[in-house]
């Protein structure tokens, strides 16, 4: 037998050279559309991780505070000036406390002259209300007042901020030994290194942070020789002239260490001045600042200071307005999907409900708040900014979805359960309720929670009943004035100070931790109680 | 007496009183019951549990109806009362005033703790207001006690050996989930008449052409109410973020359920609905931070490009482009959770069929699938593009305020769902036409998705009949 000539396929044969051709094109086309499947989930998958990922990462910053550590005798005379000693006198009395740590700064670091300017550059390393935990303190523990103790207050955000690494862009150089060093405090200070490559490396470090083409924002040089800190007036050669800022008042010696900061802005650009920077430098050199974990995050309510805010209230506001959306939604809808799966008819008035609820499930949720602001508040004359208004706009918005996922769990429970009970003997109303709604009651469960995970990431319709006001106190119960989770994101999200990004971005993981949590116990009802009939 | 009354949390202690009553009346209908079947209660028509049921039921429902009835006639009954009372100079003021009054009255009168204001009339009235509420909360009381114990009574006397009691509990029952089912319905009633009413109201302040077809929006000051630069601004923004949706979610829900094998499904599937569960005001603050400056960044190096001139893009700090493109990332969950569902509902012989005739997969896909399944995706991206329209918080956070006609996609623009959160938040009265507008631009955004929505589910269903 003769084999086929390759060149030349036998005649009739589908295997021309033009079908290999096109067959070469049409596996071309097929790997190029799988390409195309696979680059639209990557590109998902990516954009879930850039988000989660950027947020995570602006997040990490607000965990953490720096705090000062300072101690203080509690004079009564201060804290305490009208001799009350009543408690809730002494938790109000700001200014007292106040006084006692400003004293102990200017103490350290102010000269007796010191000016109205200095002392508020000074006082405004940390913000009049730091200190209402430690004036809640002592209110609380009043055998305290008299004694020494040591409390942490936390800094102005700006100061936070900078030692965190933001504010303004900055280096580190250590300028080796001093050669010479004369002048004095007051009239400017001369002094020269040893060390000539320290001065390049200074050059570079001002140069690298000069913009191209301006010259509006120069950077600044601090230089720190032992205990004292100067800023960098001028330089001859491998002499610099520095003007004194802060620390220790006077003239250091020439074996102090010595080691610049350079900062990408000058000071009229930026929110913390040059002195400011010096004094927080010296105290962390000091060690009394600390970065501890951010407590007062989940402690403390709403406040106009990023750094003393937290998402208490917020907390409980959210917590209260589930309970309500939780008390009419679930019900409601469990009850609604049991008529109209069990007990409707099929007639026009089911089919009209059916298509309704429907719809329902698609109308944009900030339509729900214009139905609040006009019905709940205008019409009815309920409050605003309440748990009572927002649960029950919530609990109407999530009606559908809790209706829909209970209906297919009812729908999945087999008729033969029903048929066994009707035919023991079991009304219709008691086949439903003692069969088949406990079986369905996972699903119904599982549909419910993920219900209420939509409504606590509910903002929009929130905003028009008024939940955004401002709440610097955990609501008592569903009538008080109340803001929730993802407002307070959306408030602090459209804050001025930069300090409010990783506030609401520490916000946001808060909100995203309680859904994933309330996913993860749907999921796990799904998987335990999940039954294949 | 009557003070403290009028003073006293009721709706707290009527719920525990009605609650008692319907225990009371279940135990004694119970034993009535057993009693009348002298112990044999398998003679009875009903268990005695549910001639229990029957009576707490006639007792309590009617004493709820009163009660309810009281909780929304009750207080405007109060006010009236309160008005006439009032001097005749008051009594003239203007309708808004008098009730701003009366609010003031109320509000004094429900702090117990409120001290005398020092003006006689006011702490009269507020005075004879608490007195009031008392009288017509005592009264109330009595009547819902009145018809609980008709109820009571009524529901006794029926009892009998062949009475059917269980019959008429789950007549109750059923009317009870046929009423949670309604809600629904009173709900987009609701819905309807709250936007209409205030739509209404609104246009006869303003033009109704004006509105629709103006081209100039400066509510906030109540000058120019044209929503043309509105209905634009969503337009565009809807339409970008579909541009990102409708390709990535429709070729990921290809691949998943085509493609893709069963442990890869199972692992990514999750990761999309992931996206869907994500609160919208995180993608704001997330296109705010860091898509906004992205693009704006991207279009000032357009801009600096040498053949392009300087002004070409506007590249504001806030654009429609970060917000719809972060929207389309919201979005892509639905298009392909939704197209997954139909094309997974196209029969697997039609694609034996394919495969039979030497098609390649993606061959298949194209001109088998796709096609049997286009109805169901076309319904998807529309259910997808109502929701575009009806989001908020990205828009409110990212897309800027500006109401312009403007191609270019760098520039800030608004949107209608912007617009009545900008006029809605703060002091709402309901009387001005700025405030009114926020309704009408509701209405105007409720028809709009219903109509997306009314197709899409229409589509939606009669194309699942066909291979059912």
């Amino acid at each position: 037998m003769n084999s086929p000539d390759p060149q030349t396929p036998p005649k009739g044969s589908f295997v021309t050279e033009k079908a290999l051709k096109r067959l070469k094109k049409r596996h071309a086309a097929e790997a190029r559309f799988k390409f195309y499947g696979q680059a639209a989930i990557g590109i998902a998958v990516v954009a879930l991780c850039t988000l989660l990922v950027s947020i995570i990462g602006q997040a990490t910053s607000a965990f953490s505070r720096n705090v000062l550590s300072f101690d203080v005798t509690i004079a009564a005379s201060e804290v305490d000036p009208e001799g009350t000693k009543d408690p809730e006198e002494i938790a109000r009395n700001v200014s007292g406390f106040n006084l006692l740590l400003q004293d102990s700064l200017s103490e350290q670091f102010l000269p007796e002259d010191a000016g109205r300017p200095l002392q508020r550059e000074l006082y405004g390393l940390f913000t009049r209300l730091a200190v209402l935990p430690i004036a809640r303190k002592t209110a609380d523990n009043m055998s305290t007042i008299g004694t020494r103790q040591t409390f942490d207050v936390a800094l102005a955000d700006d100061v936070d901020l900078f030692l965190k690494g933001g504010v303004t862009d900055r280096k580190n150089i250590n300028l080796g030994g001093l050669q010479a060093i004369t002048g004095s405090l007051e009239d400017g200070v001369q002094i020269r290194l040893k060390d000539d490559a320290t001065i390049k490396r200074l050059d570079d470090a001002l140069s690298d942070f000069t913009p191209e083409g301006t010259d509006t924002s120069k950077p600044t040089a601090l230089v720190n020789i032992g205990d004292t800190w100067f800023r960098l007036a001028g330089r001859d050669g491998a002499a610099l002239d520095l003007t004194y800022i802060a620390g220790t008042r006077s003239l250091p010696s020439e074996a102090a260490k010595t080691t610049a900061l350079v900062l990408a802005q000058s000071q009229e650009n930026r929110t913390l001045s040059d002195r400011q920077i010096a004094w927080t430098m010296i105290l962390k050199k000091e060690g009394r600042i600390q970065s501890v974990f951010n407590t007062s995050l989940f402690t403390h309510s709403d406040s106009t200071y990023p750094e003393l805010a937290g998402a208490a209230a917020a907390i409980v506001g959210s917590l209260l307005t589930m309970l309500i959306t939780a008390l009419l939604a679930i019900p409601v809808g469990i009850f609604a999907a049991v008529y109209l799966e069990e007990f409707a008819k099929k007639n026009r008035l089911t089919d009209f409900i059916e298509v309704n609820i429907n719809n329902l499930a698609a109308v944009p949720s900030i339509v729900f708040g214009l139905l609040g602001a006009a019905v709940f508040i205008n019409f009815l004359g309920m409050p605003r900014s309440v748990p009572l208004v927002g649960g029950l706009v919530l609990g109407l918005l999530v009606l559908p979805t809790v209706i829909i996922a209970s209906r297919a769990a009812l729908k999945s429970v087999p008729p033969s359960i029903r048929t066994a009970a009707l035919g023991v003997g079991a009304s219709k109303t008691q086949s439903v309720f003692h069969h088949v709604l406990p079986l369905a009651a996972p699903g119904i469960l599982t549909g419910s929670i993920i219900g209420m995970a939509r409504a606590l990431g509910e903002t929009a319709p929130l905003l028009l009943i008024g939940m955004v006001a401002f709440v610097a106190e955990v609501p008592d119960g569903p009538m008080d004035e109340s803001t929730v989770l993802p407002v307070l994101i959306y408030k602090w999200s459209t804050g001025a100070e930069r300090a409010w990004e990783p506030m609401t971005a520490a916000a946001i993981i808060i909100l995203l931790i309680f859904l994933v949590m309330m996913n993860l116990i749907a999921i796990i009802l799904r998987r335990r109680f999940e039954r294949r009939w | 007496m009557l003070e403290t009354f009028g003073h006293l949390p009721v709706s707290w202690l009527l719920f525990a009183v009605v609650a008692a009553a319907g225990f009371v009346a279940f135990f004694v209908g119970r034993t009535n019951a057993v009693a009348i079947a002298n112990g044999g209660t398998a003679r009875l028509n009903s268990q005695p549990n549910y001639h229990g049921y029957f009576v707490a039921m006639a007792t309590v429902v009617p004493a709820i109806l009163v009660l309810g009835l009281y909780s929304l006639v009750g207080d405007s009954v109060v006010r009236g009362e309160l008005a006439n009372e009032l001097p005749q100079r008051i009594r003239d003021l203007s309708q808004i005033e008098l009730s701003q009054y009366i609010d003031r009255i109320a509000e004094h009168a429900a702090r117990r703790d409120a001290q005398a204001t020092g003006n006689a009339l006011f702490d009269a009235a507020s005075a004879r207001y608490t007195d009031l509420l008392g009288i017509s909360r005592l009264v109330a009381i009595a009547l819902a006690l009145l018809a609980a114990g008709a109820g009571f009574f009524m529901a006794r006397r029926k009892l009998a050996v062949e009475f059917r009691a269980r019959a008429r509990v789950e007549d109750g029952i059923k009317l009870v989930l046929f009423l949670c089912a309604a809600i629904a319905v009173l709900t987009t009633i609701g819905i309807v008449a709250s936007l209409l009413f205030e739509a209404v109201r609104f246009f006869s302040k303003v033009n109704f052409f004006s509105f629709i077809f103006g081209t100039e929006w400066n509510a906030q000051t109540g000058a120019d109410f044209g929503a043309i630069p509105l209905f634009f601004g969503t337009f565009m923004i809807a339409s970008l973020a579909m541009l990102v949706a409708a390709p990535i979610g429709l070729l990921s829900a290809i691949y998943l359920s085509e493609y893709a094998s069963a442990r890869f499904r199972s692992v990514v599937k999750p990761v999309l609905e992931l996206l869907a569960g994500i609160p919208t005001v995180v993608y704001g603050f997330f296109a705010l931070q860091f898509v906004a400056p992205v693009v704006r960044a991207a279009a000032t190096w357009i801009n600096a490009l040498p053949f392009v001139p300087d002004t070409f893009l506007a590249a504001q700090p806030t654009s429609a482009l970060a917000a719809g493109l972060v929207m389309g990332v919201m979005i892509i969950p639905f298009v392909s959770s939704l197209s997954d569902d139909v094309i997974n509902a196209v029969p697997q012989t039609l694609r034996d069929g394919a495969y039979a005739m030497g098609a390649t997969k993606s061959e298949t896909v194209k001109q088998v699938v796709m096609p049997a399944a286009l109805p169901g995706v076309i319904a998807a991206l529309l259910l997808a593009v109502s929701r575009a329209i009806g989001e908020t918080m990205i828009v409110v956070m990212a897309a800027g305020q500006r109401a312009q006609i403007t191609g270019d996609p760098t520039a800030d623009l608004t949107t209608i769902t912007v617009q009545i959160v900008a006029l809605l938040t703060g002091d709402t009265e309901f009387d001005s036409p700025k405030t009114l507008s926020a309704f009408a631009l509701g209405f105007v955004l409720f028809i709009v998705t219903l109509i997306f929505n009314l197709i899409a589910l229409r589509v939606v269903q009669k194309y699942r009949e066909k291979y059912e």
